[in-house]
């Protein structure tokens, strides 16, 4: 297969915390994994098994204390920070369980901030796309309000709108339905499913639901720092 | 290409806005404290300078001291000299080739001839010990500006015209026009009568009290030495530079050559002390105002960790937030000292228009100076930019990770 065509590749994960200190303990067991173009990935497991470690871990957010992460054909090992900061701008959204909105900016800016910091100048194309943006994610009409006059399912469109609007290879979801009802959870996954379809977009979605799920692509089951299963859907 | 920095910056600004308000306002009243003081000791020195100098020449070139002479050569015709003319009066030999020897050497602007000495004045009941100044009324003039000094009557001196000292005229219940006797103060001088022109007030009482002007050759053969003279005043480009003028001028001739400065030495220790008051006084408000301004941006970095570990997560690198909080320290520098700015400037006239002296008048004038403003401005942006280096730091070394769990 070409090589590609992944939009991720881990080899022998290791992570350990307090390293050299009596607490040393390690989260992260040696994980192989491979993500291709397009995959809509579950990653499942009970709490403390160390998902959110690995997702920051892909996320360029934190180093492997061993092993090689791949993403989208760049080996990442011994980049320096402004390298790797640049990579996760350009291939990488995230979304997460807390929302994680600037609550000085409104939800337009939130869509918009990661082209200002990449020092794109704000113009009538790039807002009109960021509006299409909160318009596909069911906020058209509430731009201008600031992430605290949003209820909780909102704010986490409009992170989602936030880890669209760079058209990221993969993006990175840590329980992004964690704290919503069932009915907005369900909408948050069709949503996602959505710009899996249309935009080609590879996610990896941490989530404890069985059945959101048991509607994905594929269940890759991490259990004390290890792969325990890994199960993908029968095409239909 | 720092627009995303300065967004930012301007937004956690706002955002922290009663924090950023209080060290606005601390940077304010810090700058305003600086400008205003600045602008009072410049103006209150050279207020000090103006006065002082305004009466006296820069620097003034003298006959030797007898004393000095007998000291350093016994013997010499300079003993004979003093022996066979008693009179307290001495002269400065060639003293036209040595003014313009004088006028020759860099620094000075203008060489003035005097003949002075003691003498008494009389009106009427009244009688004052005063002094006179012989002098060639043009070149005098250059060196200390009697036009500007000039209270009454005309700046002028004919022959059997003289110029007195305001106080004196009081003294002596004189007005101009009306006459005075001038005497040597010995029993068998009948005295001589002249007019008075005009006043000057000199801007220093005693100086007021005993001064007599009157021409050069009237003075020369009123104290007994025609055609001579007793000093020679210069005034330099540069006052503060007097001192070093002196030394060059003393080497041209074998004068005792004192500047103003040297006269005047315990004035200028003063003037020293206050400038380096003045200069603690900055450093202290700087420190004080930069201590301020770091506290307040440590506190807004543990305030926006999970914020910065957001914008790292999109993409923001350690570099743009080391500027983001850089750019919070100068912003915060640069309003409060602009505001500062503002405030001195209505201090400062408040000053002028509200305090006054024993007289009524002014105290003296204080003029802010764009430069001082200038000074300030940038000043304080550093400083601010300077205080923000050690919060701005922890904030770019901060783990997105661990950052966006805070
Ligand atoms: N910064 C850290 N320092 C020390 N231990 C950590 C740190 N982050 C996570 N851990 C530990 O790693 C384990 C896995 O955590 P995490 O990846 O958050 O699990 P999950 O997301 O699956 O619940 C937990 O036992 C947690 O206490
Ligand atoms: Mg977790």
């Amino acid at each position: 297969m070409n090589a590609s065509a992944d939009v991720l590749r881990l080899s022998g994960i290791r992570k350990s915390y307090n390293v050299g200190t009596p607490v040393e303990a390690e989260i992260l067991h040696g994980i192989d994994l491979r993500i291709t173009r397009g995959e809509f990935t579950a990653l499942i497991g009970p709490s403390g098994s160390g998902k959110s470690t690995l997702l920051n871990i892909i996320g360029l957010l934190e180093a492997p204390t061993s092993g090689e992460v791949d993403i989208a054909g760049h080996r990442v090992s011994h980049h320096d920070d402004d390298t790797l900061t640049r990579l996760r701008s350009q291939t990488l959204g995230f979304v997460f369980q807390f929302h994680h909105l600037l609550p000085a900016f409104s939800a337009l800016e939130n869509v918009l901030m990661p082209q200002i910091i990449a020092g794109h100048r704000v113009t009538a194309a790039l807002q009109r796309e960021a509006l299409a943006l909160l318009d596909a994610v069911g906020l058209g009409g509430a731009e201008h309000k600031k992430p605290a006059e949003l209820s909780g399912g909102m704010q986490q469109r409009v992170a989602i709108a936030r880890a669209l609007s760079i058209r990221p290879a993969l993006v990175l979801a840590d329980e992004p339905t964690g704290n919503l009802d069932t009915k907005t959870a369900a909408d948050i996954f069709t949503l996602l499913r959505a710009f899996n379809r249309d935009f080609g977009t590879s996610f990896l979605i941490v989530t404890h639901d069985p059945r959101l799920a048991a509607t994905c692509d594929r269940r890759v089951t991490l259990a004390d720092g290890q792969i325990v299963s890994d199960e993908r859907t029968a095409p239909m | 290409m720092m627009r995303f920095e300065l967004q930012i910056a301007l937004r956690f600004l706002r955002e922290g806005r009663a924090q950023s308000a209080l060290i606005v306002g601390g940077v304010m009243v810090g700058v305003a404290v600086v400008v205003f003081i600045s602008a009072l000791v410049a103006g209150l020195q050279s207020n000090t300078i103006r006065r002082t100098l305004g009466a006296q020449a820069h620097i003034v070139a003298k006959p030797i001291e007898p004393m000095a002479r007998v000291q350093i050569d016994a013997g010499d015709a300079g003993i004979a000299r003093v022996q066979t003319a008693p009179r307290k009066v001495r002269s400065i030999d060639n003293w036209q080739q040595v003014m313009a020897a004088f006028e020759a050497v860099p620094g000075v602007v203008a060489a003035s001839p005097m003949a002075s000495g003691p003498a008494i004045a009389l009106r009427g009941e009244g009688r004052n010990a005063v002094t006179l100044f012989g002098v060639d009324l043009a070149r005098y003039d250059r060196i200390v500006d009697l036009r500007d000094k000039l209270t009454s009557g005309t700046l002028r001196l004919e022959p059997g015209d003289v110029l007195v000292g305001a106080e004196l005229a009081r003294d002596l219940g004189a007005d101009v026009g009306e006459r005075i006797t001038l005497t040597d103060g010995t029993a068998n001088s009948t005295g001589e009568r002249f007019q008075i022109v005009g006043m000057i007030d000199p801007g220093n009482r005693d100086l007021s009290r005993r001064s007599v002007y009157l021409p050069l050759h009237v003075a020369q053969n009123f104290l007994g030495v025609p055609g001579g003279v007793t000093s020679i005043d210069l005034r330099v480009r540069d006052v503060f530079a007097a001192d070093a003028v002196a030394a060059r001028v003393a080497r041209v001739a074998p004068l005792t050559v004192e500047s103003w400065m040297l006269t005047n030495n315990q004035l200028l220790s003063a003037l020293n002390a206050q400038s380096m008051a003045t200069g603690m006084i900055r450093v202290f408000v700087s420190i004080v105002v930069m201590l301020g301004i770091a506290s307040v941006l440590v506190v807004a970095v543990v305030q926006k960790t999970r914020e910065i570990g957001i914008l790292r997560a999109m993409g923001a690198s350690r570099g743009q937030m080391l500027r983001v909080f850089l750019l919070q320290g100068g912003l915060v520098g640069l309003l409060g000292s602009v505001l500062g700015a503002l405030l001195s400037a209505v201090l400062i006239f408040g000053f002028s228009h509200f305090v006054h002296g024993a007289d009524g008048n002014p105290l003296f004038p204080i003029t802010l100076t764009l430069p001082l403003l200038g000074y300030a401005c940038i000043t304080a942006t550093l400083c601010g930019m300077l205080a923000a280096i050690a919060p701005a730091r922890r904030a770019a070394r901060l783990d997105p990770a661990r950052a966006m769990r805070a």
